[in-house]
C-alpha cells in the first residue's frame, strides 16, 4: 500500500466508523473491505468464468451474493477484498481479468452497515419492500430504503446494507429510525 | 403493480421507471434518404390499444435490466415480462 | 351520578375508571369503551350537528359506516376534526369537541339553516350564487365554507410521527369476525402466512355484538379464545386496529393501522399510525354488513340508531341510549334488538312493523302493518308517531332501533371498478365478479348472513385459496351456530308528507332532494349522486346509497338494479394526509447527498443550497461580510486573479468501458468520441431524439477501451438510464459496459492563473504545460502517492483542473488544497461564484438547457456531426429546428451599467408595444460580473447571432421593470480562450 499523507474520513464522517446500538439491533459502519465492479465483456463469459475460478472467486447468480462477490446485474459484480491489502482493488484484479472484463473501483461509492439484532424483519418491514423474513443466508437484492437505491444481504444472523455512500447520514438515520419504532 | 422480473421474481413497480411503447426499441437508420419520415413516426405516432400493450419498463433501483412488460391497459394484467436486450435481439437489432 | 345509562355485562373491564371530557364537560367510561359507548351510557345522545342545516345530531351506527357523530379529538396541535365517536377507543385523559356549532351544541346560531331549508334543496348552490359571476370566490364560497362544513383543523404542525411499512403473506384475511375467523383458522394451521385485519381494537366483529352461542361458548369468548390461538402461531400475523384502505394491483392492499390513537400521545419514538402496504397473493373479503336505514320525517334526531347498534351497545358495551325503547323493523334480524333488550331489563315500548303476519315476540307490544311517520324531540327524541291499521298514536320513548335491513359491506370489492351485483334472495347487493383479482369473499360480505354461514363461507373461502396457492388446509373444527335462513327484505321508506325523510345523514340529503332531483331530469345514478351530493361525504354513502338507490328506483318505477349501483373508492375509510406522507416531513422531507467537501465547509460557515438531493456550497462568507454579493463577488475576483478551488463532486461520472466504447459514445454524443486520442478530455453534447439538448459534459478516455463521462448535476440519473436504455435496447450486441462512479470520486475544481502552481505542490508527477496539455486527463497520484485522476477542464474560462481522490481522501484533500493554496490567497469558492463565471465565459447550464432549446440554439449547431447516426443528429435536421429565425444564444449587457438585469425578461424592440407578437426571446441567466463591473446575461434571441450590437429593451411585466440592453457576444472573458491554454 502506498504511503501517503491524507488521512481517510467514513462514510458518516469520522476518523473510524461508527457502532450505534438501538435496543436489541447493532448497526455497525464498515470500512474495512474494498470494492471492484467486474462487468463481463461481450461474449467473453467463459474466459471471465475461468479467471475468477483461477482467482478462487465464486461469482453468484442473479439475486445472490458469495463471499468475495455480489450480483449487481446482467454480467456485473461487485467484488470485495480487504481493504488494508487490496486498497488499490483495481490494480489488483486488472491483471487477473485482463481485456475480458471491465474493472470499475467502487470502494468509496457506498456505505456499508452490518445490522444485528434478534428481529431484524420488524425494522426491515418498515425500511424496504423486500420479504427479509423470506431471504436466506447468500441472498442479496437491490431495493429502495429512504428513497436510495440500497443492496440488502443476507448472511447467518445478520445483514448487510450497502448504500450510497454520500447518503450515508440520511441512511444512518433511517435506519435509527426504523430501529426505534419497531423494536 | 407487481412485475415479475425474468431474473429477480415479483417485484414492486415501485423500484421501476416507465418509458413507454416497447416500439422504441425498433429506431430506424438514422443515414437512411427518408430518415427524416421515418423517425418522426418512430418518435411520435403511438398506438394506444385499449388491451394488450407492449411498454419499456427500466428496473433503476434494481439491476438496471430494462424490461418490456406486456400489459393490459384496461385491467393492469401483466401477461410476460422478458429482457429488452433479448427481445431486441430477436427483433434483429444488433450493434 | 355518572353512567347513569351503563347496564349490566359487555366486554367492558369496569375494574378500571376512565375520565375523558366532552364539550368542557367531565365523564367517566372503562376500558373497551368507545367514546360514543362511554358518551351513551352517560346519557349524552347529542354529539354534533349536521353538515347543511345544522341539526342535532347523535350516533345511529356503532362502527366506522358512522354519518354522524363526528367530534373533534384530542386539543392543541394533536386535534383531530371529523372523528368518528364511534370508533374512537376510550382512553383516560380523553378531550373531544363537537362540531360545526356556534355557540354551543345545544344552542347552535346556524341552525337557522334549517328553518330556510326550503332554500337549500338540492341545487341550491348551483342556481342560487351564479350571479354575478365575481361575487363566487370572494363573497359567496367563504360565507358558504363557514356555514357549511364539518371540523377545522388547528393549523399547527402534527407533532407525531408516522410510519409507513410493507408487509408479506400468502393470505390476508380483511375483517376479524366469524367469517375472518373461521378463514384464518382454517389457514393457520396449513402453514401458510396469514395477515388478519381488522379495523376494530377487538377482534370478533358481530360475534362480541351479539348473544348468540357458538357451541357451549358466547361468540365473544369463542372470538377471543380463536384469536389467542391465533396470536400463538408464528406464521399468523394479528393486525387489529387495522383498516385495509384500498385494494391495489396485483394483490398489493393498503392498510392503516392505529398503532397509538389509544393513546394519549405516542410512546417516545413510536409513531401514530402505520400505512403499511401488504403483498399478498389472496385475499378474503369478510367485512361483514352494514345495517340500512329507513327513511321517514325527521328520522334523524339523536336517539334515532340503527337496531344492530343498539343492541351492539347493549351487549359489547353496556351502555343504551334510552331506556324506553322502540323498534321499527322491516326484517326478522330488527326483532332480536328487541329480545336481547327486553333480556337486560330494557323497556321495548313497542316494535313497528310493516309486514303483516310472521313471528310475534312473546311479552313485547307488537304493531304489525304499522309504520313510524314521524317524531318530536328538539335535541333528542322524546316521541314518535306510529301509524298502524289501528289509527295514529304517540308513544313517548328515548330511543328508537331502526332496522331496514342489511346491505354486504363490500366497499373493497369494487376498487378495481368492479360492479356490485344484485341479489334478490336478500333484497342487497353482493360483491361483483370482474372486481380485485384473487379476492374472493366470505360471511355476510357476501351476503351470507348467518353465523353459520359466515363459518362455513369462511373456512370454504379460506380452502379454496390454500388450494390455489399448493397449501394443504385443515379443517378446524368450527362450533355449532345460528344459522336462520336470510329473510329477504323489502324496502320502506316513508316521508310522504310535508317533513324532510333523510336518508343521507352526514351530508343531508332527504327523500325530497332526490325527487327533485327526479324531476329535474338528473335521473342516472351518476348524475343522482352529484346532483344531490348523496353518498358523497367522507363516509362515502355506507348506510344511504342503498336507500337512496331503491327511492330513485320507485320514482323511476325501475327496480334497483335497473336504476344502478355507485362503486366505492379507496380509501375505505378517511384517512390523515400524515399516514400517507409518513416519515417524509420536515428535514427529513428526502435524504440529503453531502459533498466530500461538506465537512470542511460547515466548519468555515458556509452558506449550503440544494441541488437534487446535493447540499452543495453556494458560497463561503467572510468575517466582515454582510451580503451574499461581497461573497460571492470576492470569490469570483480572486478566482480570475490568483486560484480557487470547488467541490465538483456533484457532477454525475459514468465509468464506460468496452471494445465498442468509442462507438457508443459516437452514438449518444452528437459530436465524435472514437476520434479522441488516449489521455484526452473532450466536451460531449448530448441530444434526445427529437434533436433538442439533453445534457452535456465531458468525457475523458482514459485508456483504449475506457472512458468517464460527466454528466451535469441534475442529469446524472437521467443520463444514466438513457445510456442503459441505448445500450441494453438499441444496440444491444455493442461490447459496452457502464456503471456510475459519481459517489467514488471526491472530485475539486482549481481554476485560476496559479491553479498549476498549487496542484504541483501535491502532485507527485510534472504538470506541465507540455506534460499535460489543455484537455489532458490521466490517472496520477498525490501528496505521496495517492491515487488520483486529473482532468485538464475549465468551466469557468481559466486555466483550470479537475482533481479527483477516492472519496474517503476527500475531506483530507480540500484541507490539502486550502493549505496549499494559502500562498496564492486561494479561495473557495461555491455554486454562486461558479455560476457567474460559467456566463461570463458563455457557457450554457441548466437554465439554457431547458429541454426546448436544439445546439444550433445555443451556439453549438457545428457540433452536431451530420455524417453519422446518433441519437437526436436526424430530427436536428428538422425545418423549424434549423429556421434563421430560430433563438440563438447571445450575451446582453445593459447600456447603463448601473442598470440591473433581470433573468426572465423578455426582448422587446424600441419602441414596440410589449406583447407576444414583438416578443424576440428572453434573458435565461443573469449575473453581475465583478469582473467586468456591471450586470451581464445570456439570452437566447432571435436571429441573435447576427444581431450584435443591437440595442434593444429587456421588458419585465411581472417585475415591472424595463432596461436598454445591447447584444452582445456571450462570451464576456477571454474570447479566444487564451487562458485555458496557459
Amino acid at each position: 500500500m502506498p504511503e501517503h499523507r491524507l488521512k481517510p474520513l467514513s462514510p458518516l464522517g469520522h476518523t473510524t466508523p461508527q457502532t450505534t446500538t438501538i435496543g436489541p439491533v447493532t448497526i455497525t459502519e464498515v470500512t474495512s473491505f474494498a470494492l471492484t465492479s467486474l462487468a463481463t465483456r461481450r461474449g467473453r463469459e467463459a474466459d471471465v468464468a475461468k479467471a475468477a475460478k483461477a482467482a478462487n472467486i465464486a461469482l453468484p447468480p442473479p439475486g445472490q451474493a458469495s463471499i468475495d462477490a455480489l450480483w449487481l446485474g446482467p454480467d456485473q459484480w461487485l467484488i470485495q477484498a480487504p481493504f488494508t491489502t487490496h486498497e488499490d482493488i483495481t490494480a489488483h484484479f486488472k491483471p487477473i481479468f485482463g481485456d475480458a472484463a471491465s474493472i470499475t473501483e467502487q470502494t468509496d461509492a457506498w456505505v456499508r452497515f452490518d445490522l444485528s439484532g434478534p428481529d431484524l424483519h420488524a425494522m426491515f418491514e418498515r425500511l424496504c419492500n423486500l420479504d427479509t423474513r423470506a431471504m436466506r443466508p447468500g441472498d442479496a437484492t437491490r431495493s429502495v430504503i429512504e428513497h436510495l437505491g440500497c443492496y440488502v444481504i443476507c448472511h447467518e444472523g445478520l445483514f448487510t446494507l450497502l448504500g450510497p455512500r454520500s447518503s450515508a447520514k440520511s441512511l444512518h438515520h433511517a435506519l435509527i429510525t426504523a430501529a426505534k419504532s419497531a423494536c | 403493480m407487481i412485475i415479475n422480473h425474468p431474473l429477480l421474481g415479483p417485484r414492486d413497480a415501485q423500484e421501476f421507471v416507465y418509458l413507454g411503447d416497447a416500439n422504441l426499441i425498433n429506431r430506424p437508420d438514422g443515414m437512411a434518404a427518408d430518415a427524416a419520415d421515418t423517425f418522426h413516426d418512430y418518435l411520435y405516432l403511438r398506438d394506444n390499444p385499449a388491451g394488450l400493450h407492449r411498454e419499456l419498463w427500466y428496473h433503476e433501483q434494481g439491476d438496471r435490466s430494462w424490461l418490456v412488460v406486456t400489459r393490459n391497459t384496461l385491467t393492469h394484467e401483466i401477461t410476460q415480462v422478458e429482457l429488452a436486450r433479448d427481445v431486441a435481439r430477436a427483433q434483429g437489432r444488433s450493434k | 351520578m355518572t353512567q347513569t345509562h351503563r347496564i349490566a355485562g359487555g366486554q367492558i373491564n369496569r375494574s378500571r375508571t376512565l375520565t375523558f371530557t366532552f364539550d368542557g364537560k367531565s365523564y367517566q367510561g372503562h376500558p373497551g369503551d368507545t367514546l360514543a359507548s362511554a358518551l351513551l351510557a352517560n346519557n349524552v345522545r347529542l354529539m354534533g350537528r349536521s353538515f347543511k342545516y345544522h341539526r342535532p345530531r347523535g350516533p345511529i351506527a356503532a362502527g366506522s359506516e358512522e354519518p354522524n357523530a363526528l367530534v373533534e379529538l384530542r386539543s392543541g396541535a394533536r386535534t383531530e376534526p371529523n372523528t368518528r365517536a364511534t370508533t374512537v377507543e376510550l382512553f383516560d385523559g380523553l378531550t373531544a369537541q363537537s362540531q360545526n356549532r356556534w355557540p354551543s351544541l345545544r344552542f347552535d346560531a346556524m341552525a337557522i339553516n334549517d328553518r330556510l331549508s326550503p332554500f337549500f334543496a338540492a341545487g341550491f348552490y348551483y342556481k342560487t350564487f351564479m350571479w354575478p359571476a365575481a361575487f363566487w370566490e370572494k363573497i359567496y364560497e367563504p360565507i358558504i365554507r363557514r356555514a357549511a362544513g364539518l371540523g377545522s383543523l388547528s393549523r399547527q404542525d402534527d407533532p407525531d410521527t408516522y410510519d409507513k411499512g410493507f408487509l408479506h403473506c400468502d393470505l390476508l384475511i380483511i375483517g376479524a369476525g366469524p367469517a375472518g375467523l373461521a378463514a384464518a383458522l382454517t389457514a393457520a394451521r396449513s402453514g401458510a402466512r396469514v395477515i388478519l385485519a381488522d379495523e376494530d381494537f377487538r377482534m370478533g366483529g358481530r360475534l362480541n355484538a351479539e348473544t348468540y352461542a357458538l357451541g357451549d361458548q358466547s361468540g365473544a369468548d369463542w372470538a377471543a379464545q380463536t384469536v389467542a390461538e391465533l396470536g400463538s402461531l408464528p406464521n399468523v400475523r394479528l393486525l387489529c386496529r387495522t383498516t385495509i384502505l384500498g385494494a391495489m394491483d396485483h394483490g398489493i392492499y393498503s392498510a392503516v393501522e392505529r398503532v397509538s390513537d389509544h393513546l394519549a400521545q405516542p410512546l417516545p419514538d413510536k409513531p401514530r399510525q402505520i400505512l403499511w402496504r401488504i403483498y399478498s397473493r389472496r385475499a378474503i373479503l369478510a367485512t361483514g354488513a352494514i345495517e340500512r336505514p329507513i327513511a321517514f320525517e325527521n328520522n334523524d334526531r339523536p336517539g334515532i340508531m340503527l337496531a344492530g347498534a343498539i343492541r351492539a351497545y347493549a351487549n359489547r358495551w353496556a351502555a343504551t341510549p334510552g331506556q324506553r325503547i322502540a323498534i321499527f323493523t322491516n326484517n326478522d334480524d330488527g326483532l332480536r334488538t328487541a329480545t336481547d333488550l327486553a333480556a337486560l331489563g330494557i323497556d321495548i315500548v313497542a316494535v313497528i312493523d310493516p309486514r303483516t303476519g310472521g313471528q310475534l315476540l312473546p311479552g313485547i307490544r307488537h304493531l304489525q302493518g304499522a309504520e313510524v311517520i314521524d317524531t318530536k324531540g328538539r335535541l333528542g327524541l322524546a316521541a314518535i308517531t306510529v301509524q298502524s291499521p289501528k289509527g295514529v298514536e304517540t308513544l313517548n320513548i328515548t330511543a328508537l332501533g331502526v332496522s331496514g335491513g342489511w346491505n354486504p359491506n363490500l366497499a373493497l370489492s369494487s376498487h378495481h371498478r368492479g360492479r356490485p351485483v344484485w341479489n334478490d334472495s336478500i333484497a342487497a347487493f353482493t360483491p361483483g365478479a370482474n372486481g380485485v383479482p384473487n379476492l374472493a369473499f366470505a360471511g355476510a360480505a357476501n351476503g351470507h348472513f348467518s353465523t353459520h354461514a359466515a363459518l362455513t363461507t369462511g373456512a370454504a373461502a379460506a380452502r379454496e385459496a390454500l388450494t390455489a396457492l399448493g397449501f394443504t388446509p385443515t379443517a378446524p373444527a368450527l362450533p355449532p351456530a345460528q344459522d336462520a335462513p336470510p329473510v329477504r327484505t323489502p324496502f320502506g321508506y316513508g316521508g310522504h308528507g310535508k317533513g324532510r325523510a333523510w336518508i343521507d345523514l352526514q351530508n343531508d340529503v332527504t327523500v325530497k332532494d332526490i325527487k327533485l332531483s327526479h324531476q329535474e331530469g338528473f335521473r342516472a345514478v351518476e348524475h343522482l349522486k352529484r346532483y344531490t351530493t348523496l353518498g358523497m361525504a367522507t363516509d362515502q354513502g355506507k348506510t344511504s346509497n342503498v336507500l337512496g338507490l331503491a327511492v330513485m328506483a320507485e320514482l323511476t318505477g325501475q327496480t334497483i338494479p335497473e336504476t344502478g349501483t355507485t362503486i366505492y373508492r379507496p380509501p375505505t375509510t378517511p384517512v390523515a394526509i400524515a399516514a400517507l406522507a409518513g416519515r417524509s416531513t420536515g428535514p427529513d422531507f428526502r435524504p440529503t447527498r453531502l459533498t466530500p467537501s461538506h465537512q470542511w465547509a460547515t466548519e468555515q460557515g458556509a452558506v449550503f443550497v440544494e441541488v437534487g438531493m446535493w447540499l452543495r456550497t453556494q458560497w463561503l462568507p467572510r468575517a466582515g461580510e454582510t451580503t451574499w454579493r461581497q461573497s460571492v463577488d470576492r470569490e469570483v475576483l480572486q478566482t480570475r486573479r490568483s486560484v480557487g478551488i470547488c467541490d465538483v463532486t456533484t457532477l454525475g461520472k459514468i465509468d464506460i468501458q468496452g471494445t465498442d466504447a468509442g462507438a457508443f459514445l459516437d452514438r449518444v454524443y452528437a459530436n465524435t468520441f472514437s476520434t479522441l486520442a488516449v489521455g484526452k478530455v473532450r466536451y460531449g453534447l448530448m441530444l434526445r431524439e427529437d434533436g433538442m439538448v439533453f445534457d452535456d459534459g465531458t468525457t475523458a478516455r482514459m485508456g483504449p477501451h475506457e472512458y468517464v463521462m460527466t454528466t451535469t448535476t441534475a442529469n446524472a440519473v437521467t443520463v444514466f438510464r438513457h445510456l442503459e436504455y441505448c445500450r441494453q435496447c438499441l444496440w444491444p450486441d455493442l461490447d459496452v459496459q457502464l456503471i456510475s462512479t459519481t459517489e467514488a470520486w471526491a472530485q475539486y475544481s482549481v481554476a485560476g492563473p496559479n491553479a498549476r502552481k498549487l496542484l504541483q505542490k501535491i502532485t507527485d508527477q510534472d504538470i506541465s504545460n507540455d506534460a499535460f496539455p489543455y484537455m489532458a486527463c490521466g490517472e496520477i497520484t498525490v501528496c505521496g502517492g495517492l491515487r488520483a485522476r486529473l482532468f485538464r477542464i475549465s468551466f469557468s474560462g481559466e486555466l483550470a483542473y479537475e482533481i479527483a481522490v477516492p472519496t474517503r481522501y476527500g475531506d483530507a484533500m480540500i484541507r490539502e488544497l486550502v493549505a496549499a493554496g494559502a500562498e496564492f490567497d486561494a479561495v473557495v469558492y461555491g455554486t454562486e461564484a461558479l455560476g457567474v463565471m460559467r456566463v461570463e465565459k458563455g457557457h450554457v447550464a441548466g437554465n439554457e438547457l431547458n429541454g426546448q432549446s436544439s445546439a444550433l440554439n445555443m451556439g453549438l449547431g457545428k457540433m452536431v456531426a451530420a455524417k453519422k447516426d446518433a441519437i437526436g443528429v436526424p430530427l436536428s435536421a428538422r425545418e423549424g429546428m434549423v429556421a434563421p429565425n430560430g433563438y440563438r444564444l447571445v450575451g446582453v449587457r445593459p447600456v447603463d451599467p448601473a442598470h440591473p438585469l433581470t433573468a426572465g425578461s423578455h426582448f422587446i424592440a424600441t419602441g414596440a408595444e410589449p406583447i407576444a407578437a414583438n416578443d424576440g426571446g428572453w434573458l435565461t441567466s443573469v449575473v453581475y460580473s465583478p469582473h467586468l463591473g456591471h450586470a451581464i446575461a445570456l439570452g437566447y434571441l432571435r436571429n441573435g447571432t447576427e444581431r450584435l450590437g443591437e440595442r434593444l429593451r429587456a421588458v419585465n411585466l411581472l417585475g415591472g421593470t424595463e432596461t436598454e440592453i445591447e447584444i452582445v457576444s456571450p462570451h464576456f472573458i477571454d474570447p479566444e480562450g487564451e487562458r485555458l491554454r496557459a
